[in-house]
């Protein structure tokens, strides 16, 4: 059942983001793609349940790993795209 | 599910809810900056309720994660050129899918059931891919390696093979998960095809394969979530996901080129004979280009990733102003691959503060083409090849291009005779009414600017 209801979701998200991103403009494109790899650091999430079971075995480090990479993701992501969208400015008058 | 548990999904709730309104937000320029922190909020809120999970019991390696990550992320995304904004996106894309490679091999234990073993090879398969496949392409943006397509014979034969054995270790490892060879295999085939994929990708094909690399990186984070049985995974993965898949096709609309065809064949494997091109190059000095400009009242600036390579987006912006002091109408035309990813010209011109109402879209500047006294063309090639509609054996036939040959006088501004990013000849350059400007595109613009100050 947890498979089904989770494809389910999955299905669901994927619809909603062919809408989203079809309204967003091709000036913002750049700022798009870097705030979509800030969102794909919430592989984060996963991260840090692996990161934190004390066991100090593989899968700890493993975790950990991810928890720096993807933290890389969400921090450098939503940073750079913040600096590019202060940039744009519209015409004055 | 205890109450914490619960309290946990509900914020993951929210945070997809500021996730889905953020990107909602980014539909338009004046709302963008506002969508993007309510979509980092979003972000904040799921890695707090993660850390409420019951099952931590340490928390100094998360914690030594978060610094060494947010370190680095926050130092590169103060430092980076708005010029290499293309390989900053390659790499964090590569970053991404490491994390959900990462994050499935780590979720393996002796409990698993057959879906999660599936979704756990989907994780590691898709994420190797990202990886290895960012890296190729960073350093083919960033010319470590060379921007050229590395073809040979009887590639597509290997790259099968290489699929199939994929495959066939993924089904292994389902079948027997307690033997760690199987996983290893699979994680080395995995980052062996994220390399095989991408090297036979040419240069100018980069726009597509970064929008298509975004894309995987969030359909590994999806099913890094359905390895960990995450909700929020899945949901921010199958954004991203889209958003990439999205990007790619307006990038191979643009070059009329199918996404197989981006993939599984190079520019150079098109071509075969020369385009006959007739007609002469006509150069023109830049006071001389002044006495044209100065006449015009309708001027379009094409700008290219040339422009980008010399810095010139801020005198070209120095140039915009003058011009309308002089009463002329001024506007850029923007091709979609115009640069090396999508919208790198926008951000370009909106760091040099040119208005975004400025920006033309392609299909918005070309009806308007004819009434241009001046298009000036900086750096771009490729984007303004009038052989996209006039030469049918042209490799880049069909596509479609800003139609500046149309424009009453063409500036074309160029560091010498030589191909563009494609290397196809650019009839352009022969028609009668092209001028070239010859030299670095910063100097010969910085020298228009000195003439329409002191005039």
């Amino acid at each position: 059942m947890d498979a089904v209801f989770l494809t389910f979701i999955l299905m669901l998200s994927i619809f909603l983001g062919f809408e989203l991103i079809n309204k967003v403009p091709a000036t913002l494109h750049t700022p798009l793609m870097s705030g979509a790899n800030a969102i794909s650091g919430i592989t984060v999430v996963g991260a840090i349940a692996l990161a934190g079971t004390g066991k100090h075995d593989l899968a700890n480090w493993l975790g950990a790993g991810a928890v720096a990479l993807a933290s890389i993701n969400v921090v450098g992501g939503y940073m750079v795209t913040d600096r590019m969208l202060a940039m744009f400015k519209k015409k004055e008058g | 599910m205890s109450s914490g548990a619960l309290l946990i999904q509900l914020a993951y709730v929210v945070s997809a809810a500021l996730f889905i309104f953020g990107l909602k937000l980014l539909g338009s320029a004046a709302t963008a900056r506002r969508g993007n922190t309510l979509s980092s909020l979003g972000m904040l809120l799921a890695i707090i309720a993660a850390l409420l999970d019951q099952g931590i019991v340490e928390y100094q390696w998360i914690i030594a994660g978060f610094l060494v990550g947010g370190v680095i992320g926050a130092g590169v995304a103060r430092m980076v050129q708005m010029t290499s904004m293309p390989e900053m996106v390659a790499l964090y894309n590569g970053f991404g899918g490491m994390a959900s490679l990462l994050v499935g091999a780590a979720a393996l234990d002796s409990s698993a059931g057959t879906f999660t073993l599936v979704t756990i090879v989907l994780s590691i398969l898709i994420g190797g891919v990202t990886f290895t496949g960012s890296i190729v392409a960073w350093g083919k943006l960033s010319e470590t390696f060379g921007s050229g397509a590395v073809q040979f014979g009887g590639q597509q034969i290997v790259n099968s093979l290489i699929v199939l054995a994929v495959l066939a270790s993924g089904v292994m490892f389902c079948l027997q998960p307690d033997n760690p060879q199987w996983l290893i295999l699979m994680i080395g085939l995995s980052l062996l095809f994220g390399v095989m994929a991408v090297i036979p990708i040419g240069g100018a094909d980069m726009p597509v394969v970064i929008s298509l690399l975004n894309s995987y990186s969030g359909l590994a984070a999806c099913a890094a979530g359905f390895a960990v049985n995450n909700n929020i995974l899945i949901v921010a993965g199958s954004l991203v996901g889209a958003s990439g898949i999205i990007l790619t096709q307006i990038m191979c609309k643009a070059m009329n080129r199918s996404l197989s065809h981006v993939l599984f064949s190079g520019f150079a494997s098109v071509s075969s004979e020369e385009p006959v091109v007739e007609g002469e190059i006509k150069p023109i000095s830049v006071e001389d280009a002044y006495y044209v400009l100065e006449a015009a009242s309708n001027v379009a600036i094409i700008p290219g990733y040339g422009m980008a390579v010399a810095q010139a987006q801020h005198v070209v912006k120095e140039l915009t102003e003058l011009l309308e002091k002089n009463g002329a109408e001024v506007n850029f035309g923007i091709h979609p691959v115009a640069g090396r990813m999508p919208g790198h010209m926008n951000v370009l011109l909106a760091e040099a503060d040119v208005p975004y109402d400025q920006l033309l879209e392609m299909d918005d500047i070309n009806p308007r083409m004819e009434t241009v006294d001046v298009a000036i063309v900086i750096g771009a090639n490729d984007v303004v090849n009038p052989a996209a509609r006039e030469v049918e054996s042209s490799p880049i036939y069909g596509m479609p291009v800003i139609n500046v040959d149309m424009a009453r006088t063409v500036f074309v501004l160029k560091r010498a005779m030589a191909s563009g990013f494609a290397g196809i000849e650019n009839p352009l350059f022969y028609k009668d009414n092209t001028r070239m400007l010859f030299g670095d595109a910063k100097e010969s613009i910085g020298g228009l600017v000195r003439e329409l100050g002191n005039g």
